[in-house]
C-alpha cells in the first residue's frame, strides 16, 4: 500500500471540494483531493452545468418550435429538426471542458488528485481504493465534502423508466411522455425543459403548490408559463406506481387516475452523503440527516471540517465554494467566519426565479413594519425588446431604516440580476442607494432602480 | 401676586442651623398647603419641612447639602391671592426688606438656574471617538460590508461592540479604523464586559455628619488601641439560664447589658475613663453618670443612642432601655437627648463582631470599648485543655488623657467582672 501524508486531505472533488483544494493549494498548504467519481462533483458532472445546456437548448428548439415569437419579429422557417443526441454530446463537451478545467486548476494549485473511493480511518487518516492500488493518507486536516444524492420514493426506485436528475441529463432521446415527481426546482427545471424539447409533461407535486419554497406572487409568472406550454401539474397529489408506461396518481381528492408517462422524473429532493466512506467511524455530532458545523465549518471533531451540501441546506454549490475557500483559508492561519447576509438562489425555470434574502412575510416577522417595492417587466423596454416582459423585481427593506432585507425577482433572464441583489445586501445597502445609483438604460437592471423608487413611493416608469 | 418665603424652622431644642438633606420640589413646580418641600437635618435628626402656603416654587434657599441658619430663608413660593412677602417665621413688617442671613450659605439662589437634582451622576459612556454613530438597538446584527468584515475579523474585532457612522448605522472602514485604534481596553477575563459605571453620590446628611465626625476624632485623638481575650463561658452560662426563664417582661438578653453594668462598676474606680476631653480649652470632664452610648446601625448609618444613668439601671432595665433607644435610632424618631451626651460608647458587631478592631473613640469621649465574637478555644486549665467561650474586648482611648498603664488595669478590672458575673452584681 502507498503511504501519502499531506496537510490537507479533500474528501470530494465537487464545487465544494475542489475549490476548497485549490484555495489550500494556492495558500502553500500540501493538498490532496480524492474524488470517487468524476472532478466537478453533482454540479458540473450531473447538476447545474449540464441542467442548464439542456435548458438552453430547450429553449432554442422552443423558440423554433413555437414561431409566434420568431414571426412577430418577422422571422418564419419551416419545422426544425432536433438532434437530441447531439444535443446531448454537446451538453457533455461542456462538461468535459469544465471538469478538464478543474484538473487543470488543481494541477496549477500543486493539488495532488486521486481518483478512487475514500475511506475514513480515523480524524487524520484515510485510505483511498482505486483500480491502481491502495493508498493509504495521513493528514493534518480533513474536509468533507462528500455532497448530497437524490432521493427515492420506496414505489419508484431509480432504475428503468424511473429517473433520478442524473439519468434525466443522460436521455438519449426526448421521451413521448415526461412525468416529474417533485415540483422543487429540480423538477420543475427539467420538466420545463423536457418540455420545451417536445415531451408531453405532468408534474406531480404532494404539497398543494409549485416551487414551495418561493411565494406564490414569485412563482405565479411560472405558474402561467406551465399552461403556455402544455404541462399538466397535479398539486397536492401522490405518485404511487409506475408500469407500462404509466404513473398511477392519487390525487388531492383521493381519486386515482393514471397518467402517461415513458420516462418518470423523482426529484423529491436529495440528502448529505454521510454514509459508505467510514464517516460513522469519526462519530461527529449531527444536525438531523447532516454534519453539524459552526460558523468556522469545523465539525465536532478538531481539524476535521465540512462543507457543502453534507453539511445541510441550502444545498448550492456557490455556499458550498464560499464555504471550501473559507476552510482552506482558515486552515491556512487567517481568521475567517462563514457569515453571508444572503446565499442567492435561483430557479432556472422559465421565467426563472431569483430570491435573495428576506421575502415580504419573512421580513415582516422578523422586522415588523416593512416597505416593499414591486416594479413589473412589462414597464421595462428591455424586457419587451427581448420578448419576454412577464414577471417583477420586488425589493424589501425595514420601514425604519430603509435597509434593504431581500430581493426577488421572476421573469427571463433575471439570473444574471442575483449579483446586484446579493451587493445590495452584502453592502447594507439602503433603498436610497439603490434608487442613487445610475442604472443603465435599457437593461432589465432598471426595473431593480425602479422597485427601490417604487418602495421610497417615488417610482417613475409606473 | 404674593410671594411667600418660609424661612428655616427651628426644629430642636437649642438648633442653630439646619442643613438640607432633600428637596421634595424644584423651582416651577405647583405646591400646594402643607406639602413637604424639603427635609433637613439637625444634630441627628431629620425634619420634614411642609409649605403653609399653595403656590409656586420661585427658589430654593440651597442646595442639598447645604446648612442654613434657622430664620433664613428655606424657600420662596408665589402665593396668588396672598399679600406679598407675609414671612410666616419672621417679622410681620411687610415693608422691611428681607433680613441678612445669619449663616453663611444661606444666600436665596436666583430662579435660575434651578439647582442641580440631587439624583446620582453616572458617568458618560467612554466615547468612541469621530467616528460613533448611534448604538444599535439590543439583538439587532451589525451592518457592514464584506471587507468591513473581513478586515474586521482578521483585526479580531467583534463588529457587534462597534458603532456605524454611515446610513442606518451601517459600519464603515473609518469607524472599523477608529475602534481598533482607539486606547487598549484594560484586561478583562472572557465572556465579561468591563463595568463602566460610575456613580457619584454627594455625602449629605447622615452620612456626611458621620464622616465629618470620625474624620474629627481621629485626627485629633491619639488612639491607642488594647485588646484583650475574656472568658466568658461562666457569663454565658450565666445568660443562658436567664434567658431560659424569659418572659414577655423580661425577654432574652443581649450580652450587651451586661457589659454596660461591668463598665459602670468598671468606671467607679477609673474616673479618667468616664470623661469628656474638651481640647479646645483644655478641660478634662469627669462625670459621676454613666451614659453608655451604644454604637448602632441603621438604615441611614451609624448612630449612638445613649442609655442615659446606666449606673441607676438594673440588668433588664438596661436592657430594655438599650433596646429602646436603639428602636429610635433605628426608625429615626430618637430625641436629641437620646442621640447625645453619653460620656463612654460601647460598639459590637454582634456576630460579625471579628477577633480584633480599632474602634474610634465618639469625641469629646476618651474610652470607646469594643466587643468581638464569642468563640470557644482550648484552654489550658488546671493541667488539661478545656473547652472554653472565649471573646476579645478591643477597646481605644484617648493617649492625651488616659495613660496606657489606666486603661491596661480598666480592662483587666472589667475583665474580672465579667469573667465571674457575680460580681457584677454585688454592691461595691
Amino acid at each position: 500500500m502507498n503511504e501519502l501524508r499531506c496537510k490537507v486531505l479533500v474528501i470530494g472533488g465537487g464545487p465544494g471540494g475542489y475549490v476548497a483544494a485549490i484555495r489550500a493549494g494556492q495558500l502553500g498548504l500540501d493538498t490532496i483531493l480524492v474524488e470517487a467519481d468524476r472532478l466537478g462533483g453533482t454540479c458540473l458532472n450531473v447538476g447545474c452545468i449540464p441542467s442548464k445546456a439542456l435548458i438552453h437548448a430547450a429553449g432554442a428548439a422552443h423558440g423554433l418550435r413555437e414561431p409566434r415569437a420568431l414571426n412577430a419579429i418577422g422571422l418564419s422557417i419551416g419545422p426544425p429538426k432536433l438532434d437530441f443526441a447531439r444535443t446531448i454530446a454537446w451538453k457533455d463537451s461542456i462538461v468535459t471542458r469544465l471538469t478538464t478545467g478543474v484538473g487543470v486548476l488543481l494541477k496549477k494549485a500543486k493539488v495532488r488528485t486521486l481518483l478512487g473511493t475514500a475511506t475514513i480511518i480515523d480524524g487524520k487518516t484515510a485510505i483511498v481504493r482505486a483500480d491502481t492500488g491502495e493508498t493509504r493518507i495521513q493528514a493534518e486536516h480533513l474536509i468533507l465534502a462528500t455532497g448530497s444524492e437524490p432521493v427515492e420514493l420506496p414505489a419508484l426506485k431509480f432504475g428503468g423508466d424511473i429517473l433520478s436528475s442524473t439519468d434525466a441529463l443522460a436521455l438519449t432521446e426526448v421521451p413521448g411522455s415526461f412525468a416529474v415527481v417533485g415540483a422543487g426546482y429540480i423538477g420543475m427545471e427539467l420538466g420545463i425543459a423536457f418540455a420545451k424539447l417536445g415531451a408531453k409533461v405532468t408534474i406531480v407535486e404532494a404539497l398543494p403548490k409549485i416551487l414551495p419554497l418561493y411565494d406564490a406572487e414569485l412563482t405565479q409568472p411560472v405558474v402561467r408559463r406551465l399552461a403556455d406550454l402544455g404541462v399538466d401539474t397535479l398539486l397536492g397529489a401522490k405518485a404511487t406506481t409506475h408500469s407500462n408506461g404509466a404513473l398511477k396518481v392519487v390525487g388531492a381528492d383521493g381519486k386515482v387516475q393514471s397518467i402517461a408517462a415513458d420516462k418518470v422524473l423523482v426529484a423529491v429532493g436529495r440528502r448529505a452523503h454521510v454514509s459508505g466512506f467510514g464517516l460513522a467511524t469519526l462519530d461527529l455530532t449531527m444536525s438531523g440527516a447532516f454534519v453539524r458545523i459552526d460558523e468556522t465549518c469545523a465539525t465536532s471533531m478538531r481539524n476535521v471540517w465540512a462543507i457543502g451540501d453534507v453539511t445541510g441546506e441550502p444545498m448550492l454549490a456557490h455556499r458550498a465554494m464560499a464555504q471550501g475557500e473559507m476552510v482552506a483559508e482558515i486552515i491556512a492561519g487567517e481568521r475567517r467566519a462563514f457569515d453571508p447576509v444572503a446565499i442567492p438562489a435561483i430557479c432556472f425555470t422559465d421565467p426563472e426565479i431569483v430570491a435573495v434574502g428576506l421575502s415580504p412575510a419573512a421580513a415582516r416577522a422578523a422586522h415588523g413594519e416593512i416597505r416593499v417595492g414591486h416594479f413589473p417587466f412589462r414597464a421595462n423596454g428591455r424586457a419587451m425588446t427581448l420578448q419576454d416582459d412577464d414577471g417583477f423585481v420586488r425589493v424589501v427593506a425595514r420601514a425604519d431604516n430603509h435597509v434593504v432585507l431581500g430581493v426577488q425577482a421572476v421573469g427571463a433572464a433575471v439570473s444574471e440580476l442575483s449579483a446586484a441583489f446579493a451587493l445590495a445586501l452584502e453592502m447594507g445597502a439602503r433603498l436610497e442607494d439603490i434608487a442613487f445609483t445610475i442604472h443603465a438604460h435599457p437593461t432589465l437592471s432598471e426595473a431593480f432602480h425602479e422597485s427601490a423608487l417604487t418602495a421610497l413611493g417615488q417610482p417613475l416608469h409606473i | 401676586m404674593g410671594v411667600r418665603s418660609i424661612k428655616m424652622p427651628d426644629v430642636g431644642e437649642g438648633v442653630a442651623e439646619a442643613e438640607i438633606v432633600e428637596w421634595a420640589v424644584k423651582v416651577g413646580d405647583l405646591v400646594h398647603e402643607d406639602q413637604v418641600v424639603a427635609a433637613v437635618m439637625t444634630d441627628k435628626a431629620t425634619v420634614e419641612i411642609p409649605t403653609p402656603v399653595a403656590g409656586s416654587v420661585l427658589a430654593l434657599g440651597g442646595a442639598v447639602g447645604d446648612v442654613l441658619a434657622v430664620g433664613a430663608e428655606l424657600i420662596r413660593i408665589d402665593a396668588p391671592g396672598m399679600p406679598d412677602a407675609l414671612l410666616p417665621t419672621a417679622s410681620k413688617s411687610r415693608a422691611q426688606p428681607q433680613e441678612p442671613p445669619p449663616a453663611p450659605s444661606a444666600d436665596l439662589k436666583p430662579a435660575e438656574p434651578a439647582p442641580p437634582p440631587p439624583e446620582p451622576q453616572r458617568a458618560a459612556p467612554r466615547p468612541l471617538g469621530t467616528h460613533a454613530g448611534a448604538p444599535r438597538p439590543a439583538g439587532e446584527k451589525p451592518l457592514a460590508a464584506p471587507a468591513v468584515r473581513l478586515k474586521a475579523r482578521e483585526a479580531g474585532v467583534d463588529l457587534r461592540f462597534v458603532r456605524g457612522s454611515g446610513p442606518a448605522g451601517r459600519i464603515t472602514h473609518p469607524d472599523l479604523d477608529a475602534h481598533v485604534a482607539r486606547p487598549p481596553e484594560p484586561s478583562k477575563s472572557a465572556g465579561r464586559a468591563p463595568n463602566e459605571a460610575i456613580e457619584t453620590i454627594k455625602v449629605v446628611g447622615m452620612r456626611r455628619r458621620i464622616a465629618e465626625n470620625m474624620a474629627e476624632s481621629a485626627r485629633r485623638i491619639a488612639h491607642f488601641s488594647y485588646v484583650e481575650e475574656v472568658d466568658v463561658t461562666a457569663l454565658e452560662e450565666l445568660r443562658a439560664s436567664l434567658n431560659a426563664r424569659a418572659t414577655e417582661e423580661r425577654p432574652k438578653l443581649t450580652l450587651l447589658p451586661f457589659l454596660i453594668l461591668g463598665i459602670v462598676k468598671a468606671v467607679g474606680e477609673f474616673p479618667q475613663i468616664n470623661a469628656h476631653f474638651d481640647d479646645d480649652n483644655a478641660v478634662i470632664t469627669r462625670f459621676g453618670a454613666v451614659h453608655v452610648g451604644v454604637a448602632t446601625q441603621t438604615p441611614n448609618g451609624l448612630m449612638v443612642p445613649v442609655v442615659r444613668h446606666a449606673e441607676t439601671l438594673g440588668l433588664h432595665e438596661c436592657a430594655s432601655e438599650m433596646r429602646r433607644v436603639s428602636e429610635a435610632a433605628r426608625q429615626a424618631v430618637a430625641a436629641r437627648d437620646e442621640l447625645s451626651g453619653s460620656t463612654i460608647t460601647l460598639t459590637s458587631l454582634g456576630s460579625l463582631g471579628g477577633i480584633v478592631s480599632t474602634p474610634i473613640i465618639n469625641r469629646p469621649e476618651v474610652a470607646i470599648v469594643g466587643v468581638n465574637k464569642i468563640v470557644v478555644k482550648p484552654v489550658w486549665r488546671d493541667g488539661a485543655f478545656v473547652p472554653r467561650k472565649v471573646m476579645n474586648l478591643s477597646s481605644s482611648f484617648d493617649h492625651r488623657v488616659v495613660d496606657g498603664y489606666d486603661a491596661a488595669t480598666f480592662i483587666q478590672r472589667l475583665r474580672t467582672l465579667i469573667e465571674q458575673p457575680a460580681t457584677l452584681f454585688i454592691e461595691a
